[in-house]
């Protein structure tokens, strides 16, 4: 079956969803996507949807999840790239992905991974006040 | 009814002068359109009512062999429309049509007077049936020009504008309904993909009145934006605006609110990491005012 | 109000959702809806279809193109034989919030068109019809 490729860089995982997902590949992704945690310690997991047209409650959820299931492994996730009506559709749908952290661009998620990574690393405080729009 | 089609062919450069002539007195509007333009837009209609009537005859002119005919008066008719003629112009543009070619069919219809009655009757059916095409289509163009208008009025109310490299402001002037939320939401979202800007100052200065609503439309473009990965801020929000948000119980625990632009600018710039300096002046000369102020400070 | 064009989709399984999508997705293109408005009505589309597949066991969508003067839309149906909701009201209003609830993603689709209704029987299953306007 096909999967969606799960890449690996350094202490971060990367993942980008370009096709339209019918549910059992949003589950295999997610069950790889926790595997690769595991296996390699990832700490990190950035995730580009900025080629999906359709993110229906479904897929909000498996992004939520991810979210969930890679910090109790130990890792941040953060979702990238959200197109602007889907961001509104989303919103009207009724889900805000509270637990999620997202960011405009892959160069801007990898800031953010970058920044936890080292944070972790030396176990310091975030520079500035936690904002929500990262907690989100 | 070919005989109408042959009286305005033989007559056409007769009928054509009287008919400019009798428009000159109520309907030319020299402003708005050249002598020239006109001459040649009366002998293309001239000519299309002759092929009509050919093809077709005088009385179905929505068959094919009226189209043509049909296309070059719902074209002249639209234009007028944009360039600002008034409805009853672009009627009596057609209509006056009618005194040169009664003239014209009394002075060729020598034979019964039944015979010229229904000539003319064929004539002025005809004549009326394309004033009221030219009319539906100028209608038509009107339409969609009010339609556009608004469009851009609703545009131009919900400028985005970059305030800094990252930093967007969205300043809402009046009332925040439906319609307009979805526009701006979408505005916002795209320039802020555009723009690449983590931040959007969403001012309110200018929104009357802050109902449970309106709250709730705000709030849906700040979750959208989040995730997007974007932040907004709310500012301009006035003390009589905070009274009635605690009062409906709005839970807005989760936004970043400031009562200034220049607040909310600064909170931006600060979260992304900047910061504003003062200088000593364009020569690192020192500025006369503040010396005497600090001197009196002294 | 005429129905210009009308087509089927079977819900069998989950690539029937995909296949749901794209269809819905390709005639709101043809119908020259607006990006926002195209998004919407194929993610209400594979909420629904999802409904119909996994809570009535699998069903049918069927699309049509309306014409209403001069307004034109695409209407959805959404029908199954499944065991039918007890309590209508109460479906609609589990729209999903955190995502961490069950719901049936009716509510949330009722906000994302500009006509919705709703029949459903117990034992004898459901039918949900939406339109959205261009």
């Amino acid at each position: 079956m096909e999967r969606i490729p799960v890449l690996r860089m350094g202490p971060l995982l990367l993942v980008t969803i370009q096709v339209d997902m019918h549910d059992k590949l949003a589950l295999q992704l997610q069950d790889d996507i926790t595997q690769r945690i595991s296996e390699f310690g990832s700490t990190g997991v950035l995730i580009d949807i900025s080629s999906l047209e359709i993110v229906d409650s479904f897929i909000g959820r498996m992004l939520a999840n991810i979210a969930a299931m890679s910090r109790v492994l130990g890792a941040e996730a953060v979702v990238v790239g959200m197109q602007p009506a889907v961001a509104i559709t989303l919103v009207e749908l009724g889900m805000s992905l509270p637990g999620v952290r997202t960011a405009l661009s892959v160069e801007a998620g990898m800031e953010l991974l970058v920044g936890a990574v080292s944070n972790a690393a030396h176990g310091s405080e975030d520079e500035r006040p936690q904002t929500r729009s990262a907690a989100s | 009814m070919n005989q109408l089609a042959e009286i305005i062919s033989r007559n056409e450069d007769k009928i054509r002068a009287e008919w400019i002539e009798g428009m000159s007195r109520s309907v030319q509007r020299a402003d708005l359109i050249s002598k020239a333009e006109l001459d040649e837009q009366c002998r293309e209609i001239l000519r299309a009512i002759v092929a009509g009537v050919k093809s077709s005859g005088p009385i179905d002119i929505v068959s094919t062999g009226w189209e043509a005919a049909r296309e070059i008066f719902q074209a002249i008719s639209a234009s007028r429309a944009r360039q600002g003629f008034t409805p009853v112009e672009v009627a009596t543009y057609v209509l006056s049509l009618k005194q040169p070619l009664f003239g014209a069919i009394r002075s060729t219809v020598k034979g019964s007077q039944d015979e010229l009655f229904e000539t003319i009757w064929a004539a002025t059916e005809l004549l009326d049936r394309l004033a009221l095409v030219t009319t539906e289509a100028y209608m038509t163009t009107r339409e969609e020009l009010i339609a556009r208008q608004q469009q851009e009025l609703l545009e131009l109310s919900t400028p985005v504008v970059k305030l800094w490299d990252g930093i967007l402001a969205l300043p809402i002037i009046g009332t925040l309904d439906s319609s307009r939320t979805q526009m701006v939401m979408e505005n916002l979202l795209q320039t802020v993909v555009a723009t690449n800007s983590k931040y959007a100052i969403i001012d309110i200065t200018g929104v009357p009145t802050v109902d449970t609503l309106v709250a709730q439309h705000l709030l849906k473009t700040i979750t959208a934006a989040r995730l997007m990965g974007a932040e907004c801020i709310i500012s301009g929000v006035r003390p009589q605006i905070a009274q009635t948000i605690v009062h409906l119980g709005i839970n807005l625990e989760d936004v970043v609110t400031k009562a200034k632009l220049s607040d909310a600018f600064a909170l931006a710039l600060q979260r992304s990491g900047r910061g504003v300096t003062r200088t000593n002046g364009a020569q690192g000369k020192v500025n006369p005012v503040t010396t005497v102020l600090e001197k009196r400070e002294e | 109000m005429n129905v210009l064009k009308r087509d089927l989709q079977h819900l069998k399984n989950s690539n029937d959702v995909v296949a749901a999508r794209q269809k819905v997705r390709s005639w709101a293109t043809e119908l020259r809806f607006s990006l926002v408005d195209q998004t919407k009505l194929v993610t209400a589309a594979s909420e629904l279809a999802r409904n119909a597949l996994e809570h009535g066991s699998g069903g049918v969508m069927i699309l049509e193109s309306l014409s209403n003067g001069a307004k034109s839309g695409l209407r959805l149906v959404f029908e199954d034989q499944g065991p039918g909701i007890a309590d209508i009201e109460q479906a609609l209003k589990d729209g999903f919030t955190t995502g961490s609830g069950l719901g049936l993603g009716l509510g949330g689709s009722k906000r994302l068109v500009n006509e919705f209704s709703i029949e459903s029987e117990v034992g004898k299953g459901t039918k949900v019809t939406v339109i959205r306007w261009r």
